[in-house]
C-alpha cells in the first residue's frame, strides 16, 4: 500500500477489487429521473471523488449508497454480491458510514449523544449507556480534529457550523468500518478547517477505507482524489483516473467545458470594471437579464433536488 | 461525575480560551425540569400559608393520590412528547381500558383477570394503531389522535349502552378474581397518619423507570433523537418507526394501568369519563419542561407537573376558595411555567 501513491498500476490497479460497485444504477421520483445509468466502482484505500453542479444527482447517489433511498434501476454490489440496503442501519452494518450534507445531528441533543447516536456504547447487565467512555472517546476524536468543545453536554444547536461539521465528520470516520461517504464536507468550512477535513479524508484512505468524497469544488477534489466522476443531469459525463487528468481539465469539465466558453462569450458585454452613479430604484424596476432558454432551464433545475424523505 | 475522568485528556488539545467552563449553577438551571420544580415549591408554600388543612400531614395521602392519577399518564405522555408526538386520545383511552376489562369479563362470565389481560391487549393495540396510522399516513399526530379520541369516545358510550343498556359498566365486585385484582390496582397502605393509595407507588416507580430509560439507555437516546430530528435520526441508523410506535404503546400500557385503577376503585366505569384529561396530561408534561416541538423535556418534570395539579386541586378546596376558578388557575400556571422554563433556559444557555 505504501508505494501505491506514486504509480497507479501496482496495488490499487490490480489486486484491489472494488468493495462497492454500481452498474447502471438509476433512481426515479415519479417522472423525475434524478439518476440514470450510473456506473462506478469504489475501492478501499482510494478516494473516489464525485463532482457535479446542483441538481446533478450527487445527493441521490449517496442516498442510495448510504441506504436512505432504494435505487429503481440497475444493481449495486457490495463485495460482489447484489445488495439493496433497506435502511441506513443496514448500510452501517455493512461498514458504510456517511457524513450527510445536512449533517444529521439532532439540534437539542448534546454533543456526545449525537456522536454516538445509533451506535451507543453500553455496559453492564442492564445495558446502560456507558456515558463516561462515550464522552472520553467523543472528546478524543474531536480533539484530533482540532475541535475543542468546552462542554460535551451542550446541545449541538449552540455550536458553530464548522464545529458541527467536524462532529459529523469525526463521527463517520470513527464508525465507518470500510467505506465512508462525505457529502460536501467542506462546503460550510473555512479554509483552515477545510484543510483539516481534507487531511482526514487522506487519513481515512491511508487506513484502508474506501472514501467517497462528494463536492462541487474541483480544487478540493484534486487535492485528495484518486478517481474522479462528474455527474451532470443524473448521468456520468466523466470517469477518469487521476493520471489521466489535470486540475485544469477537471475544472473545465466540471464547469461544463464548452458551456464555460459560451458563458464567457455571452458575458463579454457586461464590462466588469464599470462603476455606475449611485441611484435609487422603484420596486420591481431592475430589469431582468435576457436569459437564453438553456439558462432558464438551468435555473429551474436548481430546485429539482428531490424532497427529503 | 464524569468530568474528572475526561479532564486530563482534554488537556491534549489546545484549549480555546474564548469559552470558559460553565458554572455548576448554570448547568443545573439549564435542566428542563427547573421551571416545574420552582413552581411546585412556590405552590406548596402558597397553600401552606393560606390553607390550614394543607398543613395537616394526614392530607398528604389525598394530595399525592390526586397527583398520582395524573402522573401515571403524564409520564408516558411526556416521553411521547419528547419523541415529537401528541396523544389526544390518552384521556378516553383510560376509560376504554377500564370498560374493556369490565364489559368483557361481565359479558362472557370470565374471570376478572382474563378481562384485565384482554384490556391490556386492547390498550396497547390502540397505542400501536395510533403510531402505525401516524407513520403510514404521515399526518400530524394531533390529527390522527384527535380522530381516535372521537372514535373511542363514541365506542365507549355506544358499546356500553349496547351491552348493558346503561351508560356505565355493571358492578363486577362479586365476580371471580375481583378481590385479588383490587389488591393490585386499588389497595392502600397506612404509614403512620398517612393513607397511601397504591397508585402513588405505581406513579413513583413509573417515573423512576422512565427517567432511567430516557437518560441512561439507548432507547432513551433514540426517543430524544426521533423528537429532535426524525430524518437525522433515521440517517444515522435509529429505527424511527419502531421508536415512535413503541412510545404510543407505552401510553397505551399506562392507560391500561390507570383504567384498571379506575375500575377497581369504583367497581364500575362511567363510559363518558376521561374527556378533557388528555390536556391535563399534556399540560403536566409542558409544565415539566417538555417542548411541544419535541426533542427536549423530562419525565421528572412531568411528574412535578402532576404534583402541582394534585396540590392545586386540593389546595383550592382546603383554602376555601371557589373551585370554579381551578381551571383558570391551571391556565395561568401553564403560561407561567412555560415562560419561566423559557427564561431560565435562555439565561442558563448564555452563561
Amino acid at each position: 500500500m505504501s508505494t501505491a501513491t506514486t504509480e497507479r498500476h501496482d496495488v490499487v490497479g490490480h489486486s484491489n477489487t472494488p468493495i462497492l460497485e454500481l452498474e447502471n444504477v438509476g433512481k426515479s421520483y415519479g417522472n423525475v429521473h434524478a439518476l440514470r445509468g450510473v456506473s462506478l466502482n469504489v475501492r478501499q484505500g482510494e478516494v473516489t471523488c464525485v463532482l457535479g453542479d446542483n441538481g446533478a444527482g450527487k445527493s441521490t447517489l449517496i442516498k442510495i449508497m448510504s441506504g436512505l433511498h432504494d435505487h429503481t434501476d440497475g444493481t449495486m454490489k457490495l463485495d460482489g454480491v447484489a445488495r439493496r440496503f433497506g435502511s441506513p442501519r443496514a448500510a452501517q452494518a455493512s461498514g458504510i458510514a456517511t457524513v450527510y450534507q445536512d449533517l444529521a445531528l439532532a439540534p437539542l441533543m448534546s454533543v456526545w449523544r449525537n456522536f454516538f447516536l445509533g451506535n451507543e456504547l453500553r455496559k453492564g447487565p442492564l445495558r446502560t449507556l456507558d456515558i463516561a467512555r462515550m464522552k472520553r472517546i467523543c472528546e478524543d476524536e474531536l480533539g484530533k480534529m482540532g475541535v475543542v468543545v468546552p462542554d460535551l453536554d451542550r446541545p449541538v444547536a449552540g455550536l458553530s457550523g464548522g464545529q458541527r461539521q467536524c462532529i459529523a465528520i469525526a463521527r463517520a470516520i470513527y464508525f465507518g468500518a470500510r467505506v465512508i461517504i462525505l457529502d460536501e464536507p467542506t462546503a460550510a468550512l473555512g479554509v483552515k478547517q477545510s484543510g483539516v477535513a481534507l487531511r482526514y479524508i487522506v487519513k481515512a484512505r491511508d487506513a484502508g477505507l474506501g472514501v467517497i468524497f462528494i463536492t462541487h469544488n474541483p480544487h478540493h477534489a484534486y487535492l485528495v482524489g484518486n478517481h474522479f466522476i462528474i455527474l451532470k443531469l443524473g448521468r456520468v459525463v466523466l470517469d477518469a483516473h487521476r493520471d489521466d487528468l489535470t486540475l485544469e481539465q477537471l475544472t473545465t469539465e466540471m464547469a461544463g467545458g464548452q458551456e464555460l466558453a459560451e458563458l464567457s462569450h455571452e458575458l463579454r458585454g457586461i464590462d466588469p470594471g464599470k462603476v455606475i452613479e449611485p441611484g435609487e430604484v422603484e420596486h420591481g424596476h431592475v430589469e431582468a437579464p435576457a436569459l437564453s432558454r438553456e439558462e432558464l432551464k438551468a435555473v429551474e433545475r436548481e430546485d429539482e433536488e428531490e424532497p427529503r424523505a | 461525575m464524569t468530568a474528572t475522568a475526561t479532564e486530563p485528556s482534554r488537556g491534549l488539545a489546545a484549549r480555546d480560551d474564548r469559552v470558559a467552563t460553565r458554572p455548576l449553577a448554570a448547568r443545573l438551571l439549564s435542566r428542563p425540569e427547573v421551571g416545574s420544580l420552582i413552581a411546585a415549591i412556590v405552590i406548596f408554600l402558597l397553600f401552606m400559608a393560606v390553607a390550614e388543612p394543607f398543613r395537616n400531614v394526614a392530607n398528604v395521602g389525598t394530595i399525592l393520590y390526586g397527583a398520582s392519577t395524573i402522573g401515571i399518564m403524564a409520564v408516558p405522555v411526556a416521553l411521547l412528547m419528547i419523541g415529537g408526538e401528541f396523544d389526544l386520545s390518552a384521556g378516553v383511552a383510560v376509560t376504554t381500558s377500564g370498560l374493556s376489562a369490565s364489559l368483557l369479563a361481565w359479558n362472557f362470565g370470565l374471570n376478572v383477570w382474563v378481562g384485565i389481560l384482554l384490556a391490556l391487549v386492547v390498550s396497547v393495540a390502540i397505542g400501536a394503531f395510533n403510531g402505525w396510522l401516524l407513520l403510514k399516513t404521515g399526518l400530524p399526530s394531533f390529527l390522527v389522535t384527535l380522530g381516535t379520541f372521537f372514535i373511542l369516545q363514541g365506542v365507549n358510550l355506544g358499546v356500553t349502552r349496547l351491552l348493558t343498556g346503561n351508560v356505565a359498566s355493571a358492578d363486577i365486585s362479586d365476580m371471580d378474581g375481583f378481590a385479588t385484582a383490587q389488591k393490585i390496582f386499588g389497595s392502600e397502605v397506612t404509614l403512620g397518619p398517612v393513607n397511601l393509595k397504591i397508585t402513588v407507588l405505581y406513579w413513583v416507580v413509573l417515573t423512576v423507570i422512565a427517567a432511567y430509560v430516557l437518560l441512561r439507555t439507548q432507547m432513551g437516546n433514540w426517543v430524544f433523537a426521533v423528537g429532535g430530528d426524525a430524518a437525522a435520526a433515521r440517517a444515522v441508523g435509529v429505527p424511527v418507526r419502531a421508536t415512535k410506535i413503541g412510545l404510543f404503546m407505552a401510553v397505551g400500557f399506562c392507560a391500561w394501568l390507570s383504567g384498571m385503577h379506575l375500575l377497581f376503585q369504583f367497581n364500575t366505569v362511567q363510559s363518558g369519563e376521561g374527556v378533557g384529561k388528555e390536556f391535563i396530561f399534556i399540560i403536566a408534561a409542558v409544565i415539566g419542561g417538555c417542548l411541544l416541538t419535541g426533542g427536549y423535556g423530562s419525565v421528572v418534570g412531568a411528574s412535578l407537573g402532576a404534583l402541582i395539579f394534585g396540590m392545586t386541586q386540593l389546595g383550592i378546596n382546603y383554602a376555601g376558595w371557589n373551585p370554579d376558578w381551578f381551571r383558570t388557575f391551571l391556565g395561568v400556571m401553564l403560561l407561567l411555567a412555560t415562560l419561566v422554563n423559557m427564561y431560565v433556559k435562555r439565561r442558563a444557555d448564555l452563561r
